[in-house]
């Protein structure tokens, strides 16, 4: 049936696919692979129940660090999951308003200034204030840079909705609110949920914003009010340290970064894919 | 009744992307009110000019400017395809648990911290880059002209593929959950007809997904043209003009993000935040020209 | 797939509410302060505080190393408690502080110059204007005869030299330019002081881990590091020849000397640098890491301000102790000897 010609064609184009992802996927690998090899000696059991020690001493951990990543991103999830899902249902179900037209820009604006600077906005609104460094001010810092990302794929996911879903929602008599909340986001919550998933996972990796809102500590932190340890700053300070030995630490964060990603990913995924089975 | 609900779930969504947009707003003030000393000592002559020289205080942004545009559209550039591939292959050419696994493993690399990336970027790419890649591109293809320098290793080229390596998961992500959203009956009409497998994923998946395409093009050029740590380490911050694409140079982020924090004079502070101001005037204008292309391609 | 699911969830609360008990029980209702500043003094200060706060009360003391610069910025702004610096505030610093910032040297250290070349088996010997003229891009390979005509023994490769620098604004910089400034009237005029500069030449790395990283993954390249940087990662130093004509190794004993032969032209407000110091022995590019005590501390809090003058009081005697392990050069005594009286002097103030 098919001429020699198209299964070449055919061939060689699944060949292309496959190189392309064999190039991708090489530097990741690697990259990967670095992690796991430069971390893997710092992942000792006080790793992860310690606060840091000085140079020279052994048993220094980043517990208050693991404890301060899940505190601030989690703060900044609060209002940026909800927020960004709004926020990408009106991009897709409100299209060519004006309103849409100038949060379209917005949101694509909003996600090329360098992360740097949303810290320092976070700083000059929050921490120039309260006149001290907090939890708070990291939150909102990576609130706001998560709250675009989180759009930007609900509008796409949204989108993919097929028409004949919403005017059937329509048909029933149903009101668009309805239609919107009930059949359509839970139909692509699976796809939304993964666009929430790598904001976070994007979010946990930022240490730009961090350094002058949450800024850093030595051990736990009392209250939100109060300078936060994360994970990112953490890696940051031990990597530009002269010290072998924290910068191991500093690798072995890294890791640990990397399977918490992995785990709540994991986690969330198997969550809602078990949900939505158990429904069908 | 029914009626009414609508209208104010419509005006609360509405009332939510005003907040956002009213964030930005205030974003972009606070900015433009830092930069205004700069603006104000400095003028227009900012943005024709490339001296940097925080001692005499003489600042233009033109090369880092330029240098910011190559690096971020060359990541673009080596990124696209390859997030197609991958979404591709993991959607249609591997085994659904093969692929779920894969993606899934591609998705994670987001949360790798940039400070890794850079510092994998100094230990294992640029050595690579330095004695493999760039006397190869040299001997081989040196007669184009813009693959001719001493090669350092670090440069324009090499701050490009760590950019793309850095927005290739959250490329891939968004173009993967689009891609398995697409029908199963739509796959199967092109089948059906008698298309082989890469001629129903041109026709059913990609081509049908061409707004989705530019909605990740924009997401990851978005990223990388506001990227700093990473790029910090491997684009051996000249402050220069690049000569090709192996030069070292310098980025506007990689600027901020090199001098802001250290800065305690007024004018360098402010002279700072003017590059930002220039960044997103750049990103808009590059937003633009996106959606007029993506506009003209619909017609 | 599930059951293993519920267990990992179940491991990761499990987790988060042991370290979160822990954290609870070992919560101390002692003070806590707040600092940020110079890279270079982090692990010194990590130390320092680990200590203090274990011997003496259980005052919690927490720094971040943010960089010299942004810690006079955060210490002006009135965010931190104190800050640290690797170079003295200047007067227009000080005018936006708009109150009394009290400067106090509380360790040493050193730019040394480093390099990787393959052919060189011992240390390279460089002056001041070599030195300047390499970076200002004058000399631009291995082999000139100005270089050669330091180190007659050496096999000096006829390659082109890649110079690297800081791309981030650092202290570090600062005392590199400013010892080349103070040696060589072209650099003074073409480039300057500061802590970012133009330069005129070269590629560069952020942070003493980019600049390192660049020397070691590309080849025939010359650099500056700090000294603390050099030791541990056991790169190859330059001797760089002083002002008395001496060939002088980076060490923390020279760096010692250097500031021993400042004492007598130590201003009262001890804000002062020691490159380029006279007197023989001293290592030329030396530098001094200040701690900055706020005296807003003493009208807004002055649990703080009492604690900060005992912690400066440990720093400068039994703190001392535990530089030399950490690579840092201890501060001569007649120098801690003045500080303490100055300490004295704010005490009194006090009651």
């Amino acid at each position: 049936m098919k001429s020699n010609f198209r299964k070449t064609k055919d061939l060689s184009l699944k060949v292309l696919y496959i190189m392309g992802v064999l190039i991708a996927i090489a530097p990741l690998v690697s990259v990967l692979w670095t992690v796991v090899r430069e971390g893997y000696g710092a992942l000792t059991p006080t790793f992860f129940t310690n606060t840091p020690a000085p140079v020279g001493e052994v048993g220094g951990g980043i517990a208050h660090a693991i404890i301060g990543s899940f505190v601030v991103v989690g703060l900044a999830s609060i209002v940026a999951i909800p927020w960004g899902i709004i926020l990408g249902i009106a991009r897709s179900e409100f299209p060519k308003t004006i309103t849409d037209n100038i949060l379209g820009f917005a949101i694509d604006l909003f996600m090329s200034i360098p992360t740097l600077l949303i810290g320092l906005f976070a700083y000059g609104l929050i921490v120039m204030r309260m006149r001290t460094f907090s939890a708070w001010s990291g939150a909102f810092a990576l609130m706001l840079i998560m709250v675009p990302l989180i759009t930007k794929t609900t509008e796409e996911m949204l989108k993919q909705v097929p028409l004949t879903v919403r005017e059937a929602g329509l048909a029933l008599g149903l009101p668009r609110w309805k239609v919107i909340l009930r059949i359509i986001l839970p139909g692509s919550i699976g796809a939304v949920s993964s666009g929430v998933l790598l904001a976070l996972a994007r979010i946990s990796g930022e240490t730009a914003p961090l350094l002058f809102t949450a800024f850093g500590m030595r051990t736990f932190s009392q209250s939100l009010s109060e300078p936060i340890a994360t994970l990112p700053v953490q890696i940051y300070t031990y990597s530009i340290s002269p010290y072998d030995e924290w910068r191991s630490q500093s690798w072995g964060a890294a890791l640990v970064l990397v399977m918490l990603a992995l785990v709540v990913n994991g986690v969330t995924r198997a969550l809602i894919g078990s949900r939505t089975r158990g429904k069908k | 009744m029914k009626h009414r609900q609508d209208i104010l779930f419509k005006n609360s969504l509405g009332l939510l992307s005003w907040a956002f947009i009213a964030v930005l707003v205030a974003m972009i003030l606070s900015l433009l009110h830092m930069s205004g000393l700069a603006w104000e000592k400095i003028g227009f002559s900012f943005f024709t000019t490339s001296h940097w020289n925080p001692v005499k205080h003489q600042y233009g942004v033109a090369a880092f400017a330029w240098a910011t545009l190559v690096t971020s559209l060359l990541a673009l550039l080596i990124s696209t395809p390859l997030s197609l591939a991958v979404a591709v292959s993991v959607t249609e050419l591997m085994k659904k648990r093969a692929g779920r696994v894969f993606g899934f493993f591609v998705d994670m690399l987001a949360a790798i911290p940039s400070v890794v990336y850079g510092l994998w970027g100094i230990f294992v790419l640029v050595p690579l880059m330095r004695t493999q890649v760039q006397p190869w591109l040299f001997e081989n293809l040196g007669w184009i002209g813009i693959f001719s320098e001493v090669p350092y290793g670090v440069g324009i080229l090499t701050a490009s593929i760590v950019l793309a390596i850095m927005i290739l998961p959250t490329m891939s992500s968004l173009l993967r959950e689009v891609f398995q959203t697409i029908p199963l009956t739509q796959k199967e009409a092109a089948l059906g007809l008698g298309a082989t497998k890469t001629e129903m994923i041109y026709l059913s998946v990609v081509k049908s997904s061409k707004s989705s395409i530019v909605a990740a093009m924009v997401l990851g050029l978005a990223r990388a043209l506001g990227e700093t740590m990473a790029v910090t380490m491997v684009i051996g911050n000249r402050n220069d003009w690049m000569k090709s694409i192996f030069s070292p140079a310098q980025t506007m982020a990689s600027l901020i993000a090199n001098e802001y924090v250290e800065a305690t004079h007024d004018l360098h502070l402010s002279a700072l935040a003017l590059v930002g101001v220039t960044l997103l005037m750049i990103s808009s204008v590059i937003q633009l020209v996106f959606r007029a292309i993506y506009a003209r391609g619909r017609k | 797939m599930k059951h293993r699911v519920v267990t990992l969830i179940r491991i990761v609360i499990n987790y988060l509410f042991a370290v979160g008990l822990v954290a609870h029980a070992n919560a101390d209702s002692g003070l806590r302060m707040h600092g940020a500043g110079s890279t270079f003094v982090y692990p010194l200060f990590s130390k320092w505080f680990s200590v203090y706060q274990k011997e003496r009360d259980q005052t919690l003391i927490n720094y971040q190393s943010i960089g010299s610069g942004g810690g006079i910025r955060q210490l002006i702004d009135g965010t931190v408690d104190f800050g640290a610096t690797d170079i003295p505030m200047n007067e227009e610093q000080l005018k936006k502080a708009s109150r009394e910032v009290y400067h106090f040297p509380v360790t040493m250290g050193a730019v040394v110059v480093t390099y990787s070349v393959a052919e060189l088996t011992s240390e390279l010997r460089l002056t001041p204007q070599v030195i300047a003229d390499i970076f200002l891009g004058k000399i631009v390979k291995w082999n000139a005869p100005e270089i050669v005509a330091l180190n007659p023994g050496l096999a000096l490769p006829a390659r082109y030299i890649t110079v690297v620098h800081r791309s981030d604004g650092s202290g570090t910089t600062a005392v590199f330019a400013e010892f080349l400034s103070k040696t060589n009237p072209e650099w003074k005029e073409k480039v300057g002081t500061g802590t970012a500069l133009q330069w005129p030449t070269g590629l560069g790395g952020k942070g003493n881990e980019g600049v390192t990283g660049l020397i070691k993954s590309l080849k025939d390249t010359i650099g500056y590091v700090e000294l603390t940087f050099a030791l541990s990662q056991k790169l190859p130093v330059a001797l760089v020849k002083n002002p008395e004509g001496e060939w002088i190794k980076p060490s923390l004993e020279s760096v010692l000397v250097a500031a021993a032969n400042m004492l007598r032209t130590i201003p009262d407000d001890f804000r002062f640098t020691i490159t380029a110091a006279q007197g023989s022995g001293s290592y030329p590019i030396s530098g001094m890491s200040f701690y900055l005590l706020d005296s807003r501390l003493k009208r807004e809090k002055l649990e703080k301000w009492n604690e900060s003058l005992k912690l400066l009081r440990w720093m400068l005697g039994a703190g001392q102790e535990y530089s030399q392990a950490l690579h840092y050069a201890r501060i001569p005594k007649p120098l801690s000897e003045k500080m303490l009286r100055r300490l004295t002097d704010l005490e009194k103030v006090r009651k």
